[in-house]
């Protein structure tokens, strides 16, 4: 067994719903809609682990839980086999020398104030890696050219909005990987690119995590992109996890009736392919109201009686291949 | 039949710093109930192109060259008065990028739906709205819904009840520019279906603009590939993608991983798209391309044809 680096166990969060006061004197209970609910799994070390899903299935909840940008509700986190979950702010302001996140939008992440220089800087400055000025932009020369900003003299007083996206993004690579951190999070960074860049900033990501060792959980709602880059995914829906397994595994042979109805749903860049039409009825239900059961039921074309129930949990139905659903024989 | 020709379209956008060629010399036919999709990176003149086609141009934006005919009538020689009534919603309508900005917050969606038809046909507010009923059971939304505002939908309901007010009037061709961008993959598919059904149920024809050339290959017959305010390839949608000639075409094709494929490498250009106050000497693609050599820095490669229907700019074919 690989050594694992980052695990959640039964993580769960809720976000509080605002109600006026009257209403809250005769709620019964606090409304709450449940963003993840009861995740568990682990990242081995030097893995690419993708969480894929729609829009609202709370993968981009999920990974900001695990840096600890926002407290679970519930649950554990481990990181190198340590609980973080209620460690101190202090500390762990330390150990995010070793955990860092790229955001999906490179016009909304970066300071407009701030050149690239001190964009980059300020995490080396804080977390007191570098001892001196030299070596402060040895670092940064190093790190611009890495991620292909070169000459790095003529980035380095720029301002964001003198940068082109797939540039912007480049920085916002440049900043999480200037502290040399051992586990990145990085959120849709390229759904905001085009098709011509966003190859080259993936590539560029795939290097630098190669050139240091590093481990990758990467959000997406793009099954297609993912398939290239993740070793294994997680495919979420509605705050769980319904299928998780090798990539290859999960493209070639997906079990669960969302994973199928989620991939046939993926356009195709060839003309002569047609997709299969009605794949799935109806949205994302509303999460103040999840059904009850298994999530999907509502949508799902083979839901039963007992669907409506129980919900189901992941089972191991082959190696390394978890699924979430009733209708699976192990 | 060619329902909507475009030619030799230029058209500048006027800045402090010079003339940006945002669309240099376009010319595309649409035919009666075909679908043609313009695909290219975001800042390649592929809106300025819808915009020009409706004349909905911003200020600073100049028609320098070029005509569009619509069933042999000048588009751009008419008064734009004439226009207004005439094309605008009832011969060509638009179904713009983003349902949550093109809706209006505070309107009742059937309203929304009703006003083009009120202004554009002349129609009685009452009657007007009995047909906004019958477009929103059309694009599958129901008709019960006709007083909702536009927050009480999902996004792929407003994405429906755009596609809804673009067919208001009855048009015959209908703009899409990036209908499904902003939505999941799961109501990008249920919207496809609709916007499929209703091109083939009602004969329209479709412009459908994207930088998604997997949506492309989904809807449309014919492919128009622009780079840099030009079109640089264009023809039936099955010679384009599998055997499309231009080296941007082809370094665009792959640079989709196609998910029902063999697992690819992620394939990438290189380089950044041009400045179009200042293009490139030559072909504008040459500083980008691989197999460029010294006469494609000097000499502008024209679309010539290589196959039945399939045209491509580039001086190394052919």
């Amino acid at each position: 067994m690989e050594e694992v680096l980052v695990g959640v166990q039964n993580l769960k969060k809720y976000f509080p719903i605002k109600m006026g006061f009257f209403k809250t004197l005769t709620a019964k209970e606090n409304p709450v809609v449940r963003a993840v609910d009861d995740v568990s799994f682990n990242i081995r070390k030097k893995e690419i682990f993708g969480l894929v899903g729609e829009s609202g299935s709370g993968k981009t909840t999920l990974g900001r839980l695990i840096l600890r940008l926002i407290e679970p509700t519930e649950g554990k986190i481990f990181f190198k086999g340590a609980d973080i979950t209620t460690i101190p702010e202090n500390d762990m302001r330390k150990l995010r020398f070793e955990m860092q996140i790229i955001f999906q939008d490179p016009y909304d992440s970066l300071n407009p104030r701030m050149s690239v220089y001190d964009i980059i800087v300020e995490p080396l400055e804080l977390q007191k890696v570098v001892d001196s000025q030299k070596e402060m932009k040895n670092r940064l020369i190093e790190t611009l050219e890495e991620v292909g900003l070169t000459p790095p003299e003529t980035f380095l007083y720029r301002f964001p909005h003198e940068l082109s996206g797939g540039q912007r993004q480049r920085v916002a690579v440049a900043r999480a990987f200037a502290l040399r951190p051992e586990f990145v999070v990085a959120d849709e960074p390229v759904s905001m690119l085009d098709a011509s860049v966003r190859g080259e900033v993936l590539k560029l990501m795939l290097k630098i995590l190669e050139k240091y060792g590093s481990t990758f959980l990467y959000i997406t709602h793009d099954l297609a992109l993912s398939r290239v880059i993740c070793d294994r995914i997680a495919v979420m829906y509605f705050g769980k996890i319904v299928e998780m397994g090798p990539t290859d595994k999960i493209i070639s042979h997906p079990a669960n009736p969302y994973t199928k109805a989620l991939l046939s749903a993926v356009l195709v860049p060839d003309p002569t392919v047609k997709r299969a039409k009605h794949v799935v009825k109806g949205e994302i239900p509303s999460p103040l109201n999840p059904p009850s059961g298994c999530r999907f039921h509502p949508r799902c074309q083979h839901a039963t009686e007992f669907c409506k129930k129980k919900e189901p949990i992941l089972v191991q139905v082959d190696k390394e291949h978890y699924v979430a659903c009733h209708l699976v024989e192990k | 039949m060619d329902l909507l020709q475009v030619n030799n379209l230029k058209m500048y956008y006027e800045t402090a710093r010079g003339y940006v060629r945002a669309v240099d010399d376009v010319t595309f036919n649409l035919k009666k109930s075909y679908a043609l999709g313009l695909a290219g990176e975001s800042g390649c003149g592929k809106t300025s192109v819808a915009l020009a086609l409706l004349r909905l141009l911003p200020f600073n934006a100049k028609v320098m060259d070029g005509e569009i005919f619509l069933e042999n009538k000048s588009l751009l020689k008419m008064q734009i008065k004439e226009f207004k009534q005439e094309i605008r919603w009832k011969k060509i309508s638009m179904i713009f990028q983003g349902a949550m900005n093109a809706l209006h917050p505070f309107k009742k969606i059937g309203n929304q739906i009703a006003e083009p038809i009120v202004i554009h046909e002349k129609a009685k507010k009452k009657e007007a709205l009995e047909r906004a009923g019958k477009l929103l059971d059309l694009v599958g939304i129901g008709a019960e819904r006709i007083d909702r505002y536009p927050h009480e939908l999902s996004g792929g309901m407003k994405q429906r009840s755009v596609i809804a007010m673009a067919l208001a009037c009855n048009p015959d061709i209908v703009i899409a520019d990036e209908p499904t961008t902003a939505l999941d993959v799961i109501i990008q598919a249920q919207v496809l279906t609709v916007m499929e059904e209703l091109q083939k149920k009602l004969n329209l024809s479709m412009l459908l603009i994207s930088h998604d050339l997997s949506l492309i290959a989904e809807v449309c017959h014919e492919v128009a590939i622009m780079y840099a305010g030009k079109i640089v390839e264009c023809g039936d949608a099955v010679s384009i993608f599998k055997k499309g000639a231009h080296p941007y075409t082809q370094k665009l094709v792959s640079a989709f991983p196609n998910i029902k494929d063999e697992k690819k490498e992620i394939a990438s250009i290189g380089g950044f798209p041009p400045d179009l106050l200042n293009p490139p000497s030559g072909c504008r693609f040459h500083p980008r391309c691989q197999h460029a050599t010294e006469f494609c820095k000097k000499k502008e490669p024209i679309l010539v044809q290589v196959d039945k229907e399939h045209y491509v700019a580039c001086h190394l074919v052919g």
